[in-house]
């Protein structure tokens, strides 16, 4: 055992190679099952430290700033994640961990949250955070001068009390299970405070990277900073620079040519040719990223199910897969919780194309045929357009004519989104669902867009979401999804992956999927062999 | 000399004006625009209650024509406000990448006149032999495809293939000049490739132009070379019309280039305009336009006053 040992070592310390580890093993006796799970753990327990980073994001303007409450796409988030750090995390494995916060606890209503603050962690700037930091932090997102994205979810906070430096107690205005979980969303990060005001415009966080220069639309350049809360676990890169790269075909280049190590968003139609790049390794993650094609329910003819079943019931998903995303996502069963959620109802009947139970239901409605529009934009989802003629084709079999405008992308989620009777859009899914159905489904919700409101729905929202028993929980939103399936206005048809690609110098352990690039955390989390 | 600084002095003033109006035109096309900065910045994640208050924070609930007016008065102290959307001060914003859009544009100037010049002079030298038909066919090619494509191809053969260039122009303030001018070699020589064939047909055509003229007959019997005779008698007079092509060019090299910008993520003034654009930052969109409204304007003027200046006729007029 000891010899093997030795020669684990050897390899964790990269002196031999992974077959060489292998061989001797065979030759000690070993059995390859041991001798393979041995060299899985040595080779990932080995981040090296050193290097800069170089990512070339599809994603960020002119118009980006430090304000965490404005925080919206890849550039922005990935900026996040990297310099500043949040109460909890969600780790690689999906699971709800600590990050500022050390733990955590409820009452029995889950209207009051006691959170444990981390002793001794420092700001970019040197001050140690402390309990009136996180107040100031979420009182920034509160208030009605507020304009960040997370007003609305946070106003069910009625009162922030810091019971000592290191303790935080949340008074919520109904119970929420899953506070703990809005506390990780990237809108919500710790800054340093003066007077109780959150001072977020020199862009500093306690994350392992301190902003050097940040031109918005442009780049942002990070330094590794030295005190560093994580220590050696996390942040091995020594330094790092973002460009903001729209076109695909540039990023693209980039990556092959060896200006930048990794880029976001590859596009699919080109990938089997990008995977030819001996230096470029493609990564993949399934998350709960779906696209969705809401259609009113307030407005005629989509407020009546049977239209709407019938409409649900003229597309074929599995050709929507194989055209749209080359096979790289999974169906979607028209409701938005995916098999990365917790409570996932893998019980539900995938939907399926069904053109005559399609002409069924209009009989049901009392239509022969039915004619629809439906308005669409790349802007919602890349290929949205092309969704809508394909859905076309599908649904002129169930006696459906669908016509299919095309929107100007500019202006779009103002103009079109949530005002048109049918159209496109997508969500990057959230962690937990209560939070999804909160957002984009519950009655009133500022974001529903089918403008849906089913009672016995809205009901079991508010009785799960206080819920602290997992299995009464999971029926109840077994059931929530199967309403939203039924009975809701959205066409989901599928949830696509993550795709994007980094070159074969970069090294990760168990790859996140809760958001793209590794959770946003690849800063944090990658290293260079 | 007096009436040429009294024409300079009439355009400026026309050129001020022209300003004026293409700021009032740029206020109400944007405004008519769907939207506003609160519902672009924010996109899909706006509610009612976010958008309200972040018009107020940024005045956008005053009428339009108040807007104006504050942003004119500003304007005309100097003072070109800030972004609407990450309240940093224009000038600082603009400068930067003003500074790297002037200096793709020196470099691709630099190449591009010279040798479409040079080519459009053999051109008329050797006028309707090989060469000539060569140079014509392989310019108006050039000119003709999409400049994107010009560009991809160039990244496919020297940066991909052959890696003498980089495929991007990732340049930040710090870099020499040199440094510089290598990263943005292949934006540079896409822009040359799409300038060239107008400069260089221009000039062609003027110089043919005047060798029906008597006096080119003149030099021709008394034995000059034909080279003389091109470059020393007829090129000064051909000079007007090739300057005026000359400088229509450099315009467009300083305003015309989002789409090499973007393609090689070149942080320049284009890119900003259409950023700024689609974000409804106002302000921002001015600025840049009174920028490109003037460098058309400083350029259109010194055009005239050089054309002015080669024409002895015109310089001193009797």
């Amino acid at each position: 055992m000891k010899e093997l040992n030795f020669h684990a070592k050897l390899l964790e310390h990269g002196k031999i190679s992974r077959r060489e580890f292998m061989g001797r093993a065979a030759a000690l006796g070993v059995t390859v099952g041991l001798a393979s799970t041995m060299a899985g753990k040595a080779i990932a327990a080995t981040p090296k430290k050193g290097g800069h980073f170089r990512i070339g994001i599809g994603a960020g303007a002119s118009s980006d700033t430090m304000d965490p409450g404005l925080y919206g796409e890849n550039f922005t988030q990935w900026m996040a994640f990297s310099t500043r750090n949040y109460l909890t995390e969600i780790d690689p494995s999906g699971t709800l961990v600590g990050e500022l916060a050390t733990g955590w606890s409820a009452s029995d209503d889950a209207t009051q949250w006691i959170f444990e603050l981390r002793k001794g962690v420092e700001f970019h700037n040197g001050k140690t955070m402390d309990a009136d930091d996180v107040i100031a932090s979420y009182r920034h997102h509160m208030g009605e001068d507020s304009t960040s994205a997370m007003k609305g979810i946070l106003e069910a906070i009625t009162d922030m009390k810091a019971d000592g430096p290191n303790t935080v107690v949340f008074t919520l205005r109904e119970g929420n299970a899953d506070f703990p979980y809005i506390a990780s969303d990237y809108h919500i990060p710790i800054l340093p405070s003066k007077d109780g005001v959150a001072m977020w415009e020199e862009g500093i966080g306690t994350g392992g990277y301190s902003v050097e220069n940040f031109d918005a639309g442009v780049r942002l350049d990070m330094k590794r900073f030295p005190n560093f809360f994580k220590g050696d676990e996390r942040a091995h890169f020594a330094s790092g620079e973002v460009l903001i790269m729209l076109d695909q075909v540039a990023r693209t280049n980039a990556l092959s040519t060896g200006e930048i190590d990794c880029m976001d968003r590859s596009e699919i139609k080109t990938l089997h040719l990008l995977e030819r790049n001996a230096d470029i390794r493609i990564e993949e993650t399934t998350g709960t990223q779906h696209y969705t094609l809401p259609m009113r329910c307030d407005t005629a003819p989509f407020d009546d199910n049977n239209v709407r079943m019938a409409i649900k019931l003229s597309l074929d998903r599995e050709a929507l897969l194989r055209t749209l995303l080359r096979g790289h996502g999974a169906l979607g069963n028209d409701h938005p919780i995916s098999t990365a959620n917790l409570y996932h109802a893998s019980e539900l009947e995938q939907r399926v194309y069904d053109p005559d139970k399609a002409k069924w239901y209009l009989k049901q409605s009392g239509l022969d045929s039915l004619d629809v529009d439906i308005y669409l934009s790349d802007a919602a989802f890349a290929g949205a357009v092309d969704t809508g003629v394909l859905f076309k084709e599908h649904a002129a079999k169930s006696g459906i004519n669908i016509t299919v405008n095309q929107e100007p992308k500019d202006g779009y989620w103002g103009a079109v989104w949530m005002q048109k009777s049918w159209c496109a859009s997508y969500w990057g899914g959230r962690p937990t669902e209560d939070w999804m159905f909160s957002v984009a489904y519950a009655a009133g919700a500022n974001w529903n867009e089918s403008f849906w409101d089913n009672a016995r729905f809205n009901e079991l929202l508010v009785i799960a979401r206080a819920e602290l028993d997992p299995v009464k929980r999971g029926e109840m939103y077994v059931e929530m999804q199967g309403l939203v399936r039924d009975d809701g206005g959205s066409v989901i048809p599928v949830f696509a992956n993550y795709v994007f690609a980094m070159s074969k110098k970069v090294e990760h352990g168990p790859m996140a999927a809760n958001w793209d690039l590794d959770g946003l955390r690849g800063m944090e989390r990658w290293w260079f062999a | 000399m007096g009436k040429l600084a009294a024409m300079v002095a009439r355009r400026l003033a026309l050129g001020l004006l022209t300003l004026f109006i293409v700021s009032v035109f740029i206020s109400l096309g944007v405004e008519f625009l769907p939207g506003d900065l609160a519902t672009a910045v924010m996109g899909q994640s706006a509610t009612p209650e976010t958008i309200a208050a972040m018009r107020k924070e940024l005045g956008l609930d005053l009428p339009l024509h108040e807007r104006y007016i504050e942003w004119l008065w500003k304007m005309m102290h100097g003072d070109m406000g800030v972004s609407l959307a990450n309240q940093r001060e224009i000038s600082e914003l603009i400068g930067t990448r003003l500074e790297n859009t002037l200096f793709l544009a020196m470099i691709a100037a630099v190449v591009a006149v010279p040798l479409a010049v040079t080519l459009g002079i053999l051109a008329a030298l050797y006028r309707y032999s090989l060469y000539d038909r060569l140079v014509n066919i392989t310019t108006l090619s050039s000119i003709s495809f999409p400049e994107f494509f010009v560009a991809y191809i160039l990244v496919l053969v020297f940066a991909v293939t052959l890696g003498w260039f980089p495929s991007i122009s990732n340049v930040s303030p710090g870099l020499g000049f040199w440094e510089h001018a290598y990263r943005v070699s292949l934006p540079a020589l896409t822009l040359t490739l799409v300038v060239i064939a107008h400069m260089m047909r221009m000039t062609r055509a003027a110089i043919i132009n005047l060798l029906a003229s008597p006096y080119i007959e003149m030099a021709a019997l008394k034995g000059m070379t034909r080279s003389r005779i091109i470059i020393k008698h007829a090129l000064p007079n051909a000079l007007a019309p090739i300057i005026n092509v000359i400088v229509i060019n450099l315009a467009y090299l300083v305003v015309g280039v989002v789409i090499v910008e973007v393609v090689f993520v070149y942080p320049g003034l284009g890119q900003l305009l259409v950023d700024s654009v689609s974000t409804r930052d106002i302000p921002v969109v001015q600025a840049s336009a009174m920028i490109f409204a003037g460098t058309y304007i400083l350029l259109n003027l010194t055009a005239d006053v050089l054309s002015i200046a080669t024409n002895p006729r015109l310089m001193h007029p009797r």
